[in-house]
């Protein structure tokens, strides 16, 4: 089962501090939303009051199209997944997983049967008369995940249910979540602090900060196109670059940076049109430095010199010197770049992303 | 040096044993007399003196009224401090730590005062002195001591589990029942055993607060009256084995527990 959710001006206030501000978001029935962001970001807050264990300061939650801002957790069509599995240590897995199906009056035989099936899908049917200090901390996830769908929800809350895993299990487990997402169709809402598991996972990623919503989108366009600076430095690396608008026109602007002026599409401003004299920021991901194709119009940032390099596997990260900027490159794998060499800035123009904040 | 400071060690450990269980040993070993003064020289062995207290109908009567208040008291104090421990540890209640001390506080007053106190409320009511008002003495006395064992053991961590089964769909009893009390059930175990030999042989609120059916140590005290036999000595011995048991039944059941919930 499935259901859309709509959160509308949520606030809360703890004290002094506003966990949460004044945030406004809708999710799709079916969707795998990632709610992404530092801790402190407001992202378990806004959890919380999905599942109807914190009641928002104002504003109102509904599910389905229902109002469900003041109803308790157990009355949602929620469940929640928590971070430290929580499972009951006293009940052979069997137990766990029909829990919530005992709670809402199933008799034994289907209770059992339903139990198994959910077992089943996380691959622990084996195991069903283990208790849960019997397993692995990836089983346990696994058993956490069955016993909150067993019960049919609606939405299905994760609160950063991998950041105890070490890095291969996580990402299998990410293959997993998104695999069973898929076939249960369930509205999934998925808190991390990890980018890179934001990415692996989401249809759109909720990009939070401070209590408030800086970026919502998918993984690629909230990678590519950042709508602010926190957005753009929390998924990934990114150069910014601080400049002021020279002059404008419909399809282009003329930016002055420290390293030379430069003329961009006007679509490179995501965050509202060119208006000049204003402060900017560029950003650059710092693959976009790659030797970019005559044949695709490019912007020079002039010539920067390798102060140092590592190699990363996928690429070598380098820093580098231009005038007084420090830059971050990633470049091919199968370069050799050597401190002290120098290298041309040129970068496709579409690849700049221009933020109307500055540095 | 080492070799003469181990030596002391041991003898110190053995004098300190021999201190704590010496008037057990006396004890045990002349409820054994042949003979019918429970003093030395011991004459010889001979098990008449159980033979008596087994045939003796008041003492066995006393002997079962102890076990039934006993358990039933220990199971009651234990019910009201999981409830007590589950309120202030899950909620924030007004003036908690004040309330908390107070149902603590029962431990560092005398059980003469509590007995007194007791009769004299018992007096006040028209409540008749029966196996049932030392009960209730047995559980002012134990109550303090459970609710601070059960509280102690009530951690942070659990309240996600109990979390996570309101999110399933559990009531407030259901969690508590079928989620706290067994998470908790090696504490509660050690609670109610402990609970139950401090009931065992407790003298004086049993004294008090009784008057024709009597608790084993209330008899054993008119038997004393009478002068010294051997069979007090092999009643006390019957008292400490049973003692014993409770405790070796405790450590066991609470052993086991913990060591598989871990």
């Amino acid at each position: 089962m499935t259901a859309d959710v709509s959160i509308r001006n949520a606030t809360k206030v703890f004290g002094s501090f506003r966990a949460l501000d004044d945030v406004s978001l809708d999710i799709a029935a079916g969707e795998f939303i990632v709610l992404l962001g530092p801790s402190g970001c407001g992202k378990t807050t806004l959890l919380s009051i999905l599942g109807g264990f914190i009641e928002p300061t104002s504003g109102t939650i509904s599910i389905g199209g229902e109002d469900m801002t003041h109803v308790s957790p157990a009355r949602r069509p929620t469940t929640t997944m928590f971070q430290d599995y929580a499972l009951f240590p006293h009940m052979c897995l069997r137990d766990n997983v029909g829990f919530g199906l005992r709670m809402r009056g199933m008799g034994k035989a289907e209770r059992f049967e339903k139990a198994f099936s959910y077992l089943d899908l996380v691959g622990l049917r084996a195991s069903s008369a283990k208790k849960p200090h019997e397993l692995s901390g990836g089983q346990r996830q696994r058993v956490a995940l069955a016993r909150a769908l067993a019960v049919d929800p609606h939405v299905l809350l994760l609160d950063e249910p991998l950041g105890a895993l070490d890095l291969k299990l996580r990402r299998q487990m990410q293959d997993e979540l998104k695999a069973i997402q898929k076939r249960v169709g369930t509205t999934f809402v998925h808190v991390t602090h990890d980018q890179e598991e934001a990415m692996a996972i989401a249809d759109r990623i909720v990009v939070m900060n401070k209590g408030r919503i800086e970026d919502v989108g998918t993984p690629a366009s909230i990678y590519m196109r950042p709508r602010s600076l926190f957005s753009a430095g929390f998924m990934g690396e990114a150069n910014f670059l601080p400049a002021k608008v020279r002059g404008a026109s419909g399809s282009e602007a003329e930016v002055e940076t420290a390293l030379g002026r430069v003329a961009l599409p006007a679509s490179a401003f995501v965050s509202g049109s060119p208006a000049v004299g204003k402060d900017v920021t560029l950003c650059i991901r710092p693959e976009h430095f790659r030797n970019a194709n005559a044949d695709v119009p490019t912007v020079s940032l002039g010539r920067g010199r390798i102060t140092g390099s590592a190699f990363f596997g996928t690429h070598h990260r380098c820093h580098l010197a231009a005038g007084d900027a420090v830059l971050t490159a990633h470049l091919p794998q199968t370069d050799t770049p050597q401190t002290g060499a120098e290298l041309d800035l040129r970068l496709k123009a579409d690849s700049i992303v221009v933020l109307q904040e500055g540095v | 040096m080492r070799h003469l400071s181990t030596w002391l060690a041991a003898l110190y450990a053995g004098l300190i044993y021999l201190f704590i269980f010496l008037p057990v040993v006396v004890l045990v070993l002349f409820s054994f007399q042949d003979g019918s003064l429970p003093v030395p020289p011991l004459n010889g062995l001979t098990l008449r003196w159980y033979e008596a207290i087994f045939s003796d109908g008041k003492l066995m009567a006393a002997l079962g009224n102890s076990l039934l208040v006993a358990l039933i008291s220990s199971a009651v104090a234990c019910v009201l401090g999981f409830l007590a421990a589950y309120a202030f540890a899950r909620y924030t209640l007004p003036a908690s730590g004040l309330l908390r001390g107070l149902i603590v506080a029962p431990m560092t007053v005398s059980t003469l005062i509590i007995g007194l106190g007791l009769l004299s409320i018992l007096n006040i009511t028209g409540l008749r002195l029966s196996l049932v008002t030392v009960g209730i003495g047995h559980v002012v006395i134990n109550l303090p001591l459970c609710f601070a064992i059960i509280y102690a053991s009530m951690g942070g961590h659990q309240v996600n589990i109990e979390r996570a089964a309101r999110d399933l769909g559990a009531r407030d009893w259901q969690v508590m029942l079928l989620v706290t009390a067994p998470m908790l059930l090696p504490s509660i175990l050690a609670a109610f055993f402990l609970s139950v030999t401090f009931s065992w042989d407790e003298f004086i609120v049993a004294f008090l607060l009784s008057r024709f059916d009597v608790t084993l140590p209330v008899e054993i005290w008119s038997m004393l009256r009478s002068g010294l036999d051997p069979k007090t000595n092999a009643i006390g011995s019957v008292v400490f084995l049973i003692s014993i048991a409770f405790l070796v039944v405790m450590e066991f059941t609470v052993f086991r527990k913990t060591g598989k919930s871990s």
